[in-house]
């Protein structure tokens, strides 16, 4: 019965990644064409040692991605977390209500709900111009816009798998804790947040490597100076035409998204059931 | 457990408008009269009318409508059988499937778009079946919509009182009739979500498509890119409102049928 399926994803999702891995290790003709030559020179390329000497522009944009997906993931825990816990603490009726009000927009065209912030952000609109008032010139297009539509879009990944996790708390220990004297952090910490941990990495993890490979919210929201790592792969299957180059980038996600993956099997069991 | 405090209600509501303004501006902007600029110049239906006279819209909704449709089929065939076999033997390096199944769940969308592009383009001189074009574009769709479908489904089948299949054999049905008149109508709620999902994610995807669709393949979302990145008019707004309310739609029946299974 998993024969077909498992030989699609075979055939279709492990034989490319092997492509990617390997081409990644092989030059670039003249025209773009792959010559089929090993060479380390796309990684070196990527960790800044190029053909002309040290140059920063890929470590930075490594850098730059890693940092923008961290800061994403951060924003997501500060506004998603009471948000969770929220839905989870409203009545029947009106939690499903709640919970489908964040379902939907994680089922509705990341593309559409991006290039939305351009309208939001121009500085002609209505928003745009309260924030002018505010003295929050120059937001779009920048490194702040891809921010928040990086929040934005990647908010209901937090929320859900964390919902998930929220929804199961035994309460009664965090009454016991406070019956016992224990200060609300104290409470939060030892009572709370060890039941809560198995949803709050899968949600950190969900939001921070979409983030990480984001393509089209820092090219519908940033400038020139939010080349992100997905842009980039763009870019050299793209216009620059360096395929190798461009796989040496992709095994760079990859390699994240393989630890990634480990720390969520390790941290929350299995299984997606927030889905 | 107490209902939540008014600091907590005031800054989830905060959460959801900030979660939802993108989608009400495209849904109020297009029915903006304005042809250019983001000033409000009055309510019209106009631009919905218009996509109606527009030879590319229409090409691409085609094309995102026959997409969605073939590669959900397939998907759903194929994922509801992978999850039956996932759920109901056992058999070496059963394990390693859900692991499988992860990953195109992990990977940020451009590097499964980019090695799709990879393998097609070094198939395509020996096979012309895999020059980019709606075909390519298929298989893509195809590869990031089994896992969903077959977790989905393995929920499901994972949720399936094993009485009523005991109670079937007991009754004398052989494993056929079983598997016909008893588990497949049992999962069919199931099997349906799953294909609603598909469909919708099938619906949104931009990225993949971008990369593997080939002349004359042009879909929604990439039509909806390419013009906004010449500047965003009113009749791509009235386009978005549309996919939008096809994916709540879609949402709202996946929800549904999940809480029928309940």
């Amino acid at each position: 019965m998993c024969g077909p399926g498992l030989i699609w994803l075979l055939v279709f999702l492990l034989v490319p990644m092997l492509l990617i891995l390997s081409v990644s290790f092989i030059s670039r003709g003249a025209y773009g064409e792959l010559e089929w030559t090993v060479t380390l020179e796309n990684y070196r390329r990527l960790i800044g040692f190029g053909a002309l000497g040290f140059d920063p522009l890929y470590p930075q944009i490594l850098l730059r991605s890693l940092a923008l997906g961290a800061t994403t993931a951060f924003l997501c825990l500060l506004m998603g977390m009471p948000l969770a816990f929220f839905i989870a603490r409203l009545p029947g009726r009106f939690r499903a209500a709640a919970l489908l009000l964040v379902v939907i927009p994680f089922w509705t065209s990341l593309l559409i709900r991006t290039y939305a912030w351009q309208i939001l952000l121009a500085p002609e609109g209505w928003f745009g111009s309260i924030l002018r008032h505010l003295g929050m010139t120059e937001l779009y297009p920048g490194t702040l816009a891809v921010l928040i539509g990086m929040v934005c879009d990647f908010l209901p990944f937090f929320v859900l798998p964390l919902y998930a996790s929220v929804e199961k708390i035994n309460w009664s220990l965090a009454e016991a804790a406070m019956d016992l004297g224990a200060s609300q952090w104290n409470v939060f910490r030892h009572a709370i947040l060890p039941q809560i941990s198995p949803g709050l990495t899968a949600g950190l993890i969900l939001v921070f490597l979409p983030a990480t490979g984001q393509f089209v919210i820092p090219d519908l929201l940033g400038g020139a100076k939010t080349v992100l790592l997905g842009n980039a792969i763009q870019q050299q299957f793209g216009q620059s035409r360096d395929w190798p180059f461009g796989a040496a980038m992709a095994v760079a996600a990859l390699a994240l998204v393989i630890a990634g993956m480990w720390l969520f099997y390790r941290k929350s069991g299995q299984k997606g059931e927030w889905l | 457990m107490n209902r939540p405090s008014l600091r907590l209600s005031l800054w989830s509501a905060l959460a959801y408008l900030f979660l939802y303004a993108p989608i009400a501006v495209v849904v109020i902007y297009s029915f903006n009269a304005a042809r250019f600029g983001a000033a409000w110049n009055g309510f019209t239906t106009h631009w919905y009318a218009a996509i109606w006279d527009n030879p590319q819209a229409l090409s691409a909704a085609r094309n995102t409508l026959l997409l969605a449709g073939c590669s959900t089929l397939i998907s759903t065939l194929l994922g509801t059988a992978l999850a039956y076999g996932w759920t109901r033997f056992h058999f070496p390096g059963r394990r390693w499937i859900s692991g499988l199944l992860h990953i195109p769940i992990f990977i940020p969308d451009i590097v499964l778009a980019v090695a799709l592009l990879l393998l097609y383009s070094l198939v395509s001189p020996w096979l012309r079946f895999f020059e980019l074009g709606l075909p390519t574009m298929v298989l893509a769709h195809v590869t990031f919509q089994i896992p969903f479908v077959a977790i989905v489904v393995r929920a499901r089948l994972a949720g399936l009182d094993p009485a009523l299949e005991e109670a079937a054999r007991d009754l004398g049905a052989s494993g056929r009739q079983k598997f016909r008149h008893v588990t497949l109508p049992l999962m069919m709620p199931g099997i349906l979500a799953a294909a609603m999902l598909a469909f919708t994610l099938s619906l949104d995807d931009f990225v993949v498509s971008f990369f593997t669709s080939g002349p004359g393949s042009t879909t929604l979302p990439i039509l909806i890119y390419s013009s906004v990145k010449r500047g965003i008019t009113p009749d791509i707004n009235a386009l978005s409102t549309l996919i939008i309310l096809a994916s709540i739609l879609g949402t709202v029946s996946v929800m549904l049928l999940q809480r029928k299974n309940r």
